[in-house]
């Protein structure tokens, strides 16, 4: 479903309220408003949501051994590849 | 950022700052991993990458006895990889403060995607392929976006901050900060709408 949210102009107060830079009482008015409104409880949501997955780091992206090899042998650290350190 | 591998390997301090190798290699095992995938988030070049990647420790080294630990050490290791990083970036001449949050180019933004994905199961949410649609996702938006959302969303860094190592009024900031936000949920939307749809079919 796309459509033009009628509170368009809320995305901007919604990403400052992710922030904490939202003034307090802006933030009481706009935590009542996405109590009331679907649209902009989705799009704080889904915007939170979305920050959220991209912290989250990815398991299965390491450090390619190459570069591993080549960092370690830079620092002096050549003993330490074979080791676990 | 990742101080949860750094506490749990509790690298010492005292000991890096005597020149303790052991500990310098525990650091460099917990640390290395995160600054290359920011440094190739940020620089999108695997080669750059990897020089910052080397710069960082070797800068870091030399700074180490005027650290005072006010911050954790794995935080001052990644400040110091994020300004390597954007060091290149502004050797490679890419403008970072382009005026461009000033003009209307964004005025005709898409409607906003209003489908309710956020209640999606972690494991769908972060499924190899969902993964690369976030990778691929970051890759559309823009330089000036790209790095803001970078500093301040993945990397954690605060507002002010953020504005500061990019030389950006912290209202330009938070201009980019929503754009590249609005961008990359409507992205997101469209995808997990898709998966969202297919569950109910």
């Amino acid at each position: 479903m796309t459509e033009k949210c009628t509170c368009k102009g809320l995305t901007s107060s919604i990403s400052d309220y992710l922030d904490g830079e939202l003034p307090p009482e802006l933030c009481a008015e706009l935590e009542q408003h996405m109590s009331e409104c679907e649209n902009c409880s989705i799009v704080f949501n889904t915007m939170y949501k979305t920050i959220d997955l991209y912290r989250q780091p990815d398991p299965n992206n390491p450090l390619p051994d190459d570069i591993k090899s080549r960092l370690y042998h830079r620092l002096h650290l050549e003993d330490y590849l074979v080791k676990k350190t | 950022m990742s101080e949860e591998t750094l506490n749990n390997s509790s690298v010492s301090l005292a000991a890096l700052k005597a020149g303790d190798r052991t500990e310098f290699a525990r650091l460099v095992d917990a640390t290395s991993n995160h600054i290359y995938h920011m440094a190739l988030k940020i620089l999108r070049d695997p080669q750059d990458a990897e020089d910052v990647l080397q710069e960082s420790y070797i800068k870091a080294l030399r700074a180490l006895p005027n650290f005072e630990g006010r911050s954790t050490l794995s935080t001052w290791l990644y400040r110091i990889a994020v300004n390597e990083a954007l060091m290149l970036l502004r050797k490679r001449r890419i403008n970072l403060v382009s005026v461009e949050d000033e003009t209307d180019e964004d005025d005709e933004q898409p409607g906003l995607v209003l489908t309710d994905w956020a209640g999606l199961p972690e494991n769908e949410l972060l499924s190899a392929e969902s993964r690369q649609r976030l990778e691929a996702a970051v890759d559309t938006l823009p330089d000036t976006l790209r790095i803001v959302f970078m500093l301040r969303d993945i990397e954690g860094l605060s507002i002010k901050e953020t504005a500061e190592l990019l030389d950006l009024t912290e209202t330009a900031v938070k201009t980019r900060l929503l754009r590249a936000r609005l961008k990359l949920r409507n992205h997101l939307s469209i995808y997990f709408g898709e998966h969202l749809t297919e569950k109910s079919e």
